[in-house]
C-alpha cells in the first residue's frame, strides 16, 4: 500500500536552511550592496546599476582581470600537461606506489596560507635559500619583492608546485582504472607507446582530465591567499590579482558598492568560463 | 599462418618456484596443426589463459620454448609473432570509428591505404558490419564490439594463430550462438589456426576439430568432440564434459576381478597393470534399465525434455542413467545394465582397459 504525505519536506528542511544562509542570503547581500550608495550609518541610496558600469569601464579592473587571466592560463598549460607526465611515469604496482601516492599528496595537505609563508621565506633574497642560491651562487638577480617577473615566476612555481599534485593523482586514478587487456591488444596490434597514449591512455583519462582541468580553474582563478602571503599583490600591483584588488576595495578603501559590483561580476566569469568549458569537453559524449 | 609447437614447456608465477604445486602450467608438449580450429577447455584455474599467453608473447615461459614453423620465437614481442588475440572483455578503441578500428592494426604496419580499404571491406563483410562502419565504437552494443576485436584479429591476412580468450563472456545467452556460428563461418573461409579458450565445453565441443583439456596446468586428453565423449582418457574429462558427466564408480581390485559394490564388472578390453586407485567409469547414456543386472533403488528422477536423468542407488553409490520414454517412479527397485563396450576402468585416474575391436 502506498501512502502519501508531505513528511519528506520536513527532511529537506534543514539543507534548505544550511544553504540558504551560507549561499542565498550572502549573495542576496551582495546584490542588495551592489545597487546601492553607504556613506554609513546605515543610510543606504539608490545607485542602479552604476557600479557595475563604473566597474567594467574602469582600467584597474581590466588590469586586474588580465593578470587573472594570465596567471590561471600559465598554470593550466604547465600543471595540466606535467601532471598527465608525472601520473604515465607512477608506478603502477609494487610498494613504491603508496610512496609515490604519499609524496604527491603531501603538498596538498599544507594549509594555503602556510605554502604562501613558506614560499615567501624560500625565495626571499639573503633570507631564503632559494633566493641565496640565486643571487648568491648562482649570481642571477632574483628578487620577487623587486622584480615583477620573478614575483610572477614565483607565483607560478609556488602554485604548480602546491597543485600539480591534484591532476596527477586524478590522472593516475583514470590510468589505473584502464584494463590490462587494453595495453596487450594495443602491443599485439603493433600499437607505437605514442598511440597508446592517443587512442587508450588519453580517452579514457578525458572524464578525470575535465574534472581536473574544472577544479583547477575555478580553484585558481579564485586565488587569494598564497599570493596574498607571498608578494601581497606586489611589487607595486604587479601581482594584484582579482580576488586582491577586490579584498583592497572591499575591505581596504571599504568601497562595498563597487566592490559588491565587481564580486557579483567575477562569479559571472567564473560561472561562465567553467560552463563553457564543461559543455564543450562533454558535447561528445550526448550523441 | 604456421605450425606452433610447445616444448617443454613450464610456467610459475613465483620467481623461484620449489615444487610442481608452485608451477601454473606443469608440462606441455604439445603441437598444433596449420589452419586447425582449436579449443582448449579446462575449469577456472586449470591454467589455459596463462598457456594462450605464453603463444602470444604476454608472457615468457619459466622453462620451454615455442615455435613457429620451427623458428623459435620464445623471446620476440608480441607484435613480432604476429598473431592476434580476442580478449574476454572486447577491446576497442572508443575514440576511433569502427572502421578506423579495423584498419588499426594495419595502419601501424604501414600497409599502403588503398589495400587496408581493401581488407577492412572485406573483414566487414564477413562480420555484417558494414553497415556501423562509419560510427564511432564506442556507441556499439557488446556483442558488435567484440566482433570489431575479432575483425582486428583477422583483418590481416598474414596471421600465424588467432586466439580467443573466452569471447563470449560478455556475450547475452541468445547472442551467444549467433557470435559462435559466426566463428566457425570465419574459420571456415579464413583457414587460420585458431585456438578457443573456454571452460564452456559447448563452445569447445561446438567450436573446435580438436579439443585440448587441462586441468591443474596439465593436458589430460587431446581429441576430437567425438573422441572425448567417447573415450575420455581420464576421469577428470569424463566428468567434466557430457551432461551429466560420466559415471566414476568406486571399484574393488580382487585377483584380477573387479568389483563394484560386490559385483562383478565386465570392460571393453582386457585390463591393463595393477594396483592404484581403481574407479568404473560409464557414461549415462550407455546405463539402462533391464529385467537383469545391479539391482538399484530409484532415488531422483529428473527430467530434462528429450530424456529423462534416473539416479539410482546400488549399494550406496549413486548411478545415473539416461532413460528415454518411461521411467520408474521413485523408490522403485530397477535392474541397471552397463554396456560392457562403454564400460572402462580407470587406475589413479587414468583409463586401464584395451580398447574394443
Amino acid at each position: 500500500m502506498k501512502t502519501e504525505n508531505q513528511k519528506a519536506w520536513f527532511f529537506v528542511l534543514p539543507v534548505l536552511f544550511l544553504v540558504a544562509f551560507n549561499a542565498l542570503v550572502p549573495i542576496m547581500t551582495v546584490v542588495n550592496y551592489s545597487v546601492q550608495e553607504t556613506f554609513g550609518n546605515n543610510l543606504f541610496f539608490w545607485q542602479g546599476l552604476d557600479w557595475f558600469e563604473q566597474i567594467l569601464r574602469s582600467d584597474r579592473f581590466h588590469a586586474a582581470l588580465g593578470r587573472q587571466f594570465l596567471f590561471t592560463g600559465m598554470i593550466l598549460a604547465i600543471e595540466i600537461p606535467l601532471g598527465i607526465i608525472i601520473a604515465l611515469a607512477m608506478p603502477r604496482k609494487g610498494i613504491w606506489v603508496s610512496v609515490c601516492l604519499v609524496l604527491m599528496a603531501l603538498p596538498m595537505l599544507i594549509p594555503w596560507n602556510v605554502v604562501g609563508a613558506m614560499w615567501n621565506i624560500f625565495a626571499l633574497p639573503k633570507v631564503g635559500m632559494l633566493g641565496y642560491f640565486m643571487n648568491d651562487v648562482l649570481g642571477v638577480r632574483y628578487d620577487m619583492t623587486q622584480d615583477p617577473l620573478a614575483a610572477w615566476i614565483t607565483i607560478i612555481v609556488m602554485d604548480v608546485w602546491h597543485w600539480t599534485s591534484l591532476v596527477v593523482l586524478l590522472c593516475y586514478a583514470g590510468l589505473v582504472s584502464i584494463p590490462d587487456a587494453y595495453y596487450q591488444a594495443a602491443k599485439i596490434d603493433g600499437a607505437s607507446p605514442w598511440k597508446v597514449f592517443r587512442y587508450i591512455q588519453l580517452p579514457k583519462m578525458k572524464t578525470v582530465l575535465t574534472i581536473a582541468i574544472l577544479l583547477r580553474f575555478m580553484d585558481s582563478f579564485n586565488i587569494y591567499t598564497e599570493p596574498f602571503v607571498l608578494t601581497g599583490g606586489g611589487p607595486g600591483n604587479s601581482t594584484t590579482l582579482l580576488s586582491i584588488d577586490l579584498v583592497k576595495i572591499a575591505l581596504g578603501q571599504f568601497d562595498l558598492g563597487p566592490a559588491a559590483a565587481m564580486s557579483l561580476i567575477y562569479f559571472a566569469i567564473t560561472l561562465l568560463v567553467s560552463w563553457l568549458f564543461y559543455t564543450l569537453m562533454t558535447k561528445d559524449d550526448q550523441k | 599462418m604456421a605450425k606452433i609447437t610447445l616444448s617443454n614447456l613450464r610456467h610459475s608465477y613465483l620467481p623461484s618456484p620449489a615444487g610442481p604445486e608452485d608451477y601454473a602450467l606443469k608440462e606441455i608438449d604439445l603441437d598444433w596443426q596449420d589452419g586447425g580450429a582449436y579449443a582448449l577447455l579446462g575449469p577456472s584455474g586449470c591454467g589455459k589463459s596463462t598457456l594462450l599467453n605464453i603463444i602470444s608473447g604476454l608472457l615468457v615461459p619459466s622453462e620451454g620454448r615455442i615455435l613457429f614453423d620451427d623458428r623459435d620465437v620464445t623471446d620476440l614481442p608480441p607484435d613480432q609473432r604476429n598473431i592476434a588475440q580476442v580478449f574476454q572483455f572486447p577491446v576497442i578503441y572508443d575514440t576511433m570509428t569502427v572502421r578506423d578500428n579495423l584498419a588499426f592494426p594495419l595502419r601501424n604496419r604501414g600497409v599502403a591505404e588503398a589495400k587496408i580499404a581493401e581488407r577492412v571491406a572485406e573483414i566487414a563483410e564477413m562480420l555484417d558490419v558494414q553497415e556501423m562502419l562509419d560510427t564511432r565504437a564506442a556507441h556499439l552494443s557488446p556483442d558488435n564490439k567484440q566482433k570489431i576485436s575479432m575483425g582486428r584479429g583477422l583483418v590481416r591476412d598474414d596471421v600465424n594463430v588467432v586466439m580467443f580468450d573466452e569471447p563470449l563472456t560478455v556475450i547475452d545467452p541468445h547472442l551467444k550462438w549467433k557470435l559462435r556460428s559466426k566463428l566457425k563461418e570465419l574459420h571456415q573461409r579464413v583457414r587460420a589456426t585458431m585456438i578457443y579458450v573456454t571452460h564452456d565445453q559447448t563452445e569447445a565441443l561446438t567450436f573446435a576439430d580438436q579439443v585440448v583439456v587441462m586441468q591443474d596446468g596439465e593436458i589430460v586428453q587431446i581429441g576430437t568432440p567425438v573422441e572425448l565423449f567417447e573415450r575420455p582418457q581420464h576421469t577428470f574429462v569424463g566428468h567434466f564434459i557430457g551432461s551429466p558427466g560420466m559415471n566414476v564408480l568406486p571399484a574393488l581390485e580382487l585377483e584380477g576381478v573387479i568389483l563394484f559394490e560386490g559385483h562383478q564388472i565386465a570392460f571393453e578390453g582386457a585390463v591393463k597393470g595393477t594396483g592404484g586407485h581403481t574407479e568404473v567409469g560409464i557414461r549415462p547414456e550407455f546405463v539402462s534399465l533391464s529385467d537383469a543386472g545391479l539391482p538399484a533403488q530409484v532415488r531422483k528422477v529428473s527430467d530434462v525434455g528429450r530424456h529423462a536423468v534416473v539416479e539410482a542407488m546400488v549399494g550406496n553409490t549413486p548411478v545415473k542413467a539416461i532413460v528415454e520414454g518411461e521411467v520408474p517412479p521413485q523408490g522403485d527397485t530397477v535392474h541397471l545394465a552397463f554396456r560392457t563396450d562403454q564400460t572402462r576402468l580407470y587406475r589413479d585416474g587414468w583409463i586401464a582397459t584395451e580398447a574394443s575391436r
